[in-house]
């Protein structure tokens, strides 16, 4: 009702999932997002990087609807679901229940979508967990619930806030490919936010970083399907990326997977080219590396 | 700097290297393969344990019947009223009493816990309101109920409620509080609507609050009704109580407060029964 009225159904740049333009935000004074301008096409698969705090949460919650408080221009289709790092399933409503959640209000007919549901959830291949409570599952099957959750609604976009964050390595390769498959079949605009660098070579089309508020870099990913770490393209990409986000890669490529990046504070920081002439004097390196 | 000191092992020390203890990580839990007693019966035994102890005490003449009566006593005199056709109506009018007072204090409690909870003008109107007359002591409010409402059942269903209502008020809207964020935010997403929130998401995320609530109250409301039926009744439990006081008779001031305790036993095992049969999506732990 109310709450979605910030978020207005897209209407003709036909082939297009996401526009955002100049999108601001900001928290107690803070510039959080200061520019950002994007443009998704309609079954593209785009990556979001940055660091932690850079704003890619914020700029989620406002694509899916959940935070009005922005400025600027965002258009999103009205299809759409969040899957968030947490899988946010609720207690007390068992998994089918949880996976329908919201959609009875369409007038639809109940055995239909009990139907629908039970197909979304074989798809995660869960079908057998329909009734059982949400706090028996473990870690990754509640994860996939909640992509059963988010393909129910056959989404034109989905958004995903680090939806593997939380899973462990073998579970997240296995869950990787089932974004895939479920993406080849179902096709619809995908925003992923990620930390891991080679997650979003993996799946992506495209891969943004987000810097200081806004969008630094932005590029189709044309390495061929099925990708491999240990390409020459992969790990030029990769490394392209980590100077993107700052992190220097002095050492040698770490070993699969991939650690996650490190938090802001104990990255190696670099200055950028151009504001050396700008620097006082009695500048001191140690400072800038400390 | 200190330069690592390099030695060789010393050869006598081998027997320690290898003589880890070892145990298994736990014995928790691991016996329950074993005969188990039920659990009802499990409960009964404290219970029974001081009904005997009692009676043994009794029977040792350590009091006088006038001041304590034995069990055995106690439970004659019950005998006695039920034949005399006393001991059930009067009890079934206090009961009454309690369902009727409890129903108007979680109906009036959850309302209340409702518009306070969702509602932040609800919250700044009345949570000031409730928190004072919470404060007040109702049984203080006793004789200004029967100026207010006479002699009849008003004002004692009226105290009742009024003692049961904060519990539930206060438990249901921190449990209303208390329903994460993250779970109304997802419901949102997936297209709830405001009623569809409180009723998929906000409401079933208070009810644990609400069943303690729940308990709360059903102790407060025996409470209040043997005090309103002692000070101004012709029926009940407590007037039962309170005629014997005039005749001394100890045995059945003894078995009302029995009848008390045993209702209170059987009003905890239903919410007890309530909770399992409601919360059953918690896999919490609930005792070893
Ligand atoms: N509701 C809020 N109130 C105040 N500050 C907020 C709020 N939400 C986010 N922020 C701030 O905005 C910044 C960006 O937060 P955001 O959650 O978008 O980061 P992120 O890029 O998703 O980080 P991470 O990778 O760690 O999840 C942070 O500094 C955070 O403290
Ligand atoms: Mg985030």
């Amino acid at each position: 009702m109310t709450m979605r009225t910030q978020v207005t159904p897209l209407e003709s740049p036909t082939g297009v999932a996401v526009v955002a333009r100049n999108v601001q935000r900001t928290f107690n004074g803070r510039d959080v997002l200061r520019d950002v301008n994007l443009t998704v096409e309609a079954d593209q698969f785009v990556a979001l990087l940055g660091r932690s705090g850079t704003g890619k949460s914020t700029l989620l919650r406002i694509l899916g609807g959940l935070d009005p408080e922005y400025e600027g221009q965002v258009l999103v289709p009205e299809r759409r679901a969040v899957v968030f790092q947490e899988a946010r399933l609720v207690p007390w409503l068992r998994v089918l229940s949880n996976v329908l959640l919201g959609l009875g209000s369409r007038g639809e007919n109940r055995a239909t979508l009990r139907d629908r549901g039970l197909e979304a959830l074989d798809e995660v291949g869960l079908a057998q967990h329909a009734q059982d409570w949400p706090l028996t599952l473990s870690g990754g099957e509640a994860q996939r619930v909640a992509l059963a959750r988010a393909l129910v609604r056959e989404p034109q976009l989905m958004l995903l806030d680090e939806p593997f964050g939380a899973l462990d390595a073998l579970t997240r390769i296995k869950m990787h490919a089932l974004l895939q498959r479920l993406c080849a079949r179902h096709h619809p605009a995908v925003l992923l936010v990620t930390h891991d660098v080679d997650e979003a070579i993996l799946l992506a089309d495209r891969i943004v970083v987000l810097v200081d508020g806004a969008i630094a870099f932005d590029a189709e990913v044309d390495i061929a399907k099925p990708r491999n770490r240990g390409d020459a393209s992969f790990l030029a990409l990769r490394s392209r990326l980590l100077g993107e986000l700052g992190v220097n890669e002095s050492a040698p490529t770490p070993p699969v997977p991939s650690p996650h990046l490190v938090r802001p504070g104990s990255a190696v920081l670099t200055v950028p080219a151009q504001s050396f002439d700008s620097l006082p004097n009695d500048f001191d390196n140690k400072e800038i590396f400390q | 700097m200190s330069l690592l000191k390099l030695a060789p092992p010393d050869l006598d020390d081998d027997v320690a290297v290898s003589s880890i203890v070892l145990t298994p990580p736990t014995t928790r839990g691991r016996r329950q393969r074993r005969f188990r007693v039920p659990r009802l019966v499990r409960r009964i035994v404290g219970p029974l344990a001081v009904i005997i102890l009692w009676q043994v005490v009794c029977s040792a003449g350590v009091f006088t019947s006038y001041e304590v009566a034995s069990p055995l006593a106690v439970f004659d005199a019950g005998r006695q009223l039920a034949e005399q056709g006393v001991l059930l109506p009067n009890l079934l009018i206090s009961l009454r009493r309690v369902a009727e007072g409890l129903g108007l204090g979680i109906a009036i409690g959850v309302v209340l816990a409702v518009l306070s909870g969702l509602f932040r003008i609800g919250e700044d109107l009345l949570d000031p309101v409730v928190q004072a007359a919470r404060a007040v002591p109702i049984l203080g409010l006793v004789p200004l109920a029967i100026i207010w409402f006479g002699v009849g059942e008003m004002p004692k269903i009226f105290l009742i409620a009024l003692g049961s209502t904060f519990a539930i008020y206060i438990n249901t809207f921190a449990g209303i509080r208390g329903v994460d964020t993250k779970l109304v935010e997802a419901g949102e997403t997936f297209g709830l609507d405001r009623w569809g929130l409180v009723r998929k998401i906000i409401l079933p995320g208070a009810l644990p609050n609400f069943l303690i609530g729940l308990r709360l109250a059903l102790v407060g409301s025996w409470l209040i009704v043997i005090v309103a039926e002692e000070i101004n009744a012709q029926s009940g439990l407590g007037y039962l109580i309170m005629q014997a006081q005039t005749t001394d008779r100890t045995d059945i001031m003894m078995m009302g407060l029995a009848i008390y305790a045993i209702l209170g036993l059987l009003a905890d095992a239903m919410v007890r029964l309530l909770e399992r049969r409601l919360l059953t999506w918690r896999r919490g732990f609930s005792g070893a």
